[in-house]
């Protein structure tokens, strides 16, 4: 059984949906990074979301976009991200870890290449954010080749006979956007997605993790209400990462987000609550 | 999508997934004015009595010893080619009912072009522009604000154009439902590059008549600057399916091709994927773009339009530098010469035009003159201080 799927079948059998974590390789330094993406774990993400800087990254907001600026600034280059992502396979052999990146990082590479690299330091999937179904079935091939799951996105715009491409070409997970727009601008989540997420469920896709602008436990539980298999958090941890005690900070609002019965997350530094 | 946007192994449509459904009712739109004949007329209307089309094909007097023909873009109103295109999107925008345009813009061109579309079809109109660009093109950013658009400065990334291109892009994808981006060139996501060079196609056609009206045959070759691509595109595409006439596109060889310093990508880029389309990038060798230079804005872009490359790739089109010295040059010796002031971007074409004119006197030569270069008093004045 893949990472994903022992993961999710242990949330469905502690009757919880999973909690994922992104941040971004190299930020704000590469000798930062492996100290908080263990706060990740320890703070109860049942995955991880690793992001590749990209100089161009046209799907976030300010605050993933700034993060992968500053990563480029301090010299993260995609050979430093495949040794952290090894590095932290080492220390968590179960967690599964998700890669997001840009098309043009993956091309420089080569598809396969680059599939197969991430496929040796670790990575369980792979998501390109600027390549949606209708490209992506070159794309998914490389990695399905390599043992690399292709997530695919669904937001509630998308039309079936794309979802049917995200159903068929999609492993791991589907990730669900919870709302137009880039990641963590601040808006809140539109969480009525049952219907996407029964959509995706009659077209056979993998398991629903709902992302852009989860940052509250109630944006959880509205997730899991809703039939969501997973959330994933960004843009909040993001804005903690860079921190004096940016690891604890993670820990903590990973820890709010996961014990239900927990305190509400502190707020972020500018004083508003996003992904 | 109806159309698979591709150029040979160039194109597509590489966008996140929830601007796919924007992508599509936008090729619809398109896909359907072209077949319209109501669409057709007004936009011929608008091209005729408020733009100013046909533009002439004027036959220099004293350079080139009457074999070099200029196509007089400068003359259009708004002083450049994207008149054209503007005016097109912005009816296409009022056909999908968006109510809002939103547009990047490097020197400004663009976005004044944008916001007088805006203000002629009574449509709300953003401009995204870096933020040091803002500073520097004063002007275009009050003519903007005359015609009742805002000017957002970009303040992320590298602060660049290419960076206004990602905050428009941004945007729209909270925004689609009630607005159009109006991308100003031949690039982007399927279906800009195949859409921007339909509207833009205008200029061959034209071209193509008036230089066998005047000379009874076809050019030796067809010449244009190349940034995005959108009116070299526009010039050459009537004249593709004549084999013996040359095509040539010309880059900013800006401080020089050896270097880092210019924005020559069909001859020094790799293919990548950049603002929504498979094509050749500025780039290092982990997939980060690279910063671009020109002595002119609209050429200052690490990126080109997907068929440009296709047409290199096919052996169509070949596609040259200009430095930034030899466009100066050349706009220098038009004005002296032709009293005609160019853009600097055109300028870098009536370089080429001039090389190819000294290497093959008897060549007959077709020059895409694009744009006026009013915009670019400033920079020259600065240039010709520093000369001094």
């Amino acid at each position: 059984m893949s990472r994903y799927a022992s993961m999710f079948a242990a949330c469905r059998a502690e009757n919880r949906i999973a909690f994922g974590g992104f941040l971004m390789l190299g930020h704000p330094s590469p000798s930062a990074t492996a100290e908080l993406l263990d706060a990740l774990v320890e703070g109860g993400a049942d995955m991880v979301e690793l992001g590749i800087p990209f100089s161009d990254p046209v799907a976030d907001g300010p605050v993933i976009a700034r993060a992968g600026k500053q990563a480029l600034d301090a010299g993260v280059t995609p050979d430093d991200c495949l040794a952290m992502i090894a590095d932290f396979r080492a220390r968590h052999p179960d967690v599964p870890v998700g890669i997001l990146t840009y098309a043009n990082i993956v091309m420089a590479r080569g598809r396969a290449t680059f599939a197969r690299e991430l496929a040796d330091a670790g990575a369980d999937s792979l998501l390109v954010a600027d390549v949606p179904a209708i490209e992506a079935e070159p794309w998914a091939g490389d990695m399905i080749a390599a043992g690399i799951d292709p997530v695919l996105i669904a937001a509630p715009n998308t039309p079936d006979s794309a979802l049917q491409r995200v159903a068929s070409l999609g492993r791991g997970y589907t990730y669900c956007v919870a709302r137009s727009g880039v990641t963590g601008s601040g808006e809140a989540p539109r969480l009525a997605h049952g219907a996407l997420f029964a959509a995706l469920e009659r077209n056979g896709a993998p398991p629903p993790v709902l992302g852009f602008g989860i940052s509250t436990a109630d944006h959880v539980a509205a997730a899991a209400e809703a039939g969501a298999a997973g959330v994933i958090v960004g843009s909040a941890l993001v804005q903690l990462a860079p921190l004096e005690d940016g690891p604890a900070r993670v820990r903590d609002y990973c820890r709010a987000l996961t014990q239900p019965n927990g305190s509400q997350p502190r707020a972020t530094p500018s004083g508003a609550v996003m992904m | 999508m109806r159309l698979n946007g591709r150029f040979g192994r160039f194109g597509g449509c590489y966008v996140p997934e929830i601007l796919l459904p924007a992508l599509e009712q936008l090729e619809a739109a398109f896909l359907h004015a072209e077949e319209d004949a109501a669409f057709g007329a007004e936009l011929d209307a608008l091209l005729t009595t408020y733009a100013g089309r046909p533009t002439p094909l004027t036959r220099c007097r004293n350079l080139g010893h009457g074999r070099i023909y200029l196509k007089r873009e400068d003359l259009l109103h708004g002083g450049a080619h994207k008149t054209n295109q503007v005016l097109a999107q912005g009816l296409l925008a009022k056909r999908m009912g968006k109510t809002r345009l939103i547009a990047e813009t490097g020197a400004g061109q663009h976005g004044v072009a944008t916001a007088m579309v805006g203000a002629l079809l009574g449509l709300e109109t953003e401009i995204y522009m870096g933020a040091d660009d803002v500073e520097r093109q004063a002007l275009n950013v009050h003519r903007m604000g005359l015609m009742g658009a805002r000017v957002i400065p970009v303040t992320t990334g590298d602060r660049t154009l290419k960076d206004a291109v990602n905050e428009a892009l941004r945007d729209w994808a909270g925004s689609f439902e009630n607005t159009h981006y109006l991308l100003g060139t031949a690039a982007g996501p399927h279906p800009f590059p195949l859409m921007v060079r339909q509207f833009q196609r205008v200029i061959g056609r034209e071209a193509r008549e008036q230089i066998l009206a005047a000379e009874a045959r076809l050019p030796d070759a067809v010449v244009a600057c190349v940034g995005g691509g959108s009116n070299a595109i526009g010039l050459f595409s009537d004249f593709v399916a004549d084999e013996r006439v040359r095509l040539i596109g010309v880059e900013a060889a800006g401080r020089g091709l050896h270097g880092s310093d210019h924005g020559a990508t069909l001859q020094r880029g790799t293919p990548g994927i950049l603002h929504g389309s498979e094509t050749l990038i500025l780039q290092d060798r982990h997939g980060q773009v690279s910063d671009s230079w020109s002595i002119s804005a609209g050429l200052d872009y690490p990126a080109v339009g997907p068929e440009h490359a296709h047409l290199q790739d096919i052996g169509r089109a070949t596609y040259v530098g200009a430095s930034d010295d030899e466009a100066f040059a050349a706009f220098k010796a038009l004005a002296r010469t032709e009293g005609i002031v160019p853009a600097l971007e055109s300028a870098h074409a009536i370089a080429e035009a001039l090389r190819l004119h000294e290497a093959e006197p008897d060549a007959l030569i077709v020059v895409g003159l694009s744009g006026r270069g009013d915009k670019d008093m400033a920079s020259v004045q600065s240039l010709l201080e520093a000369a001094q």
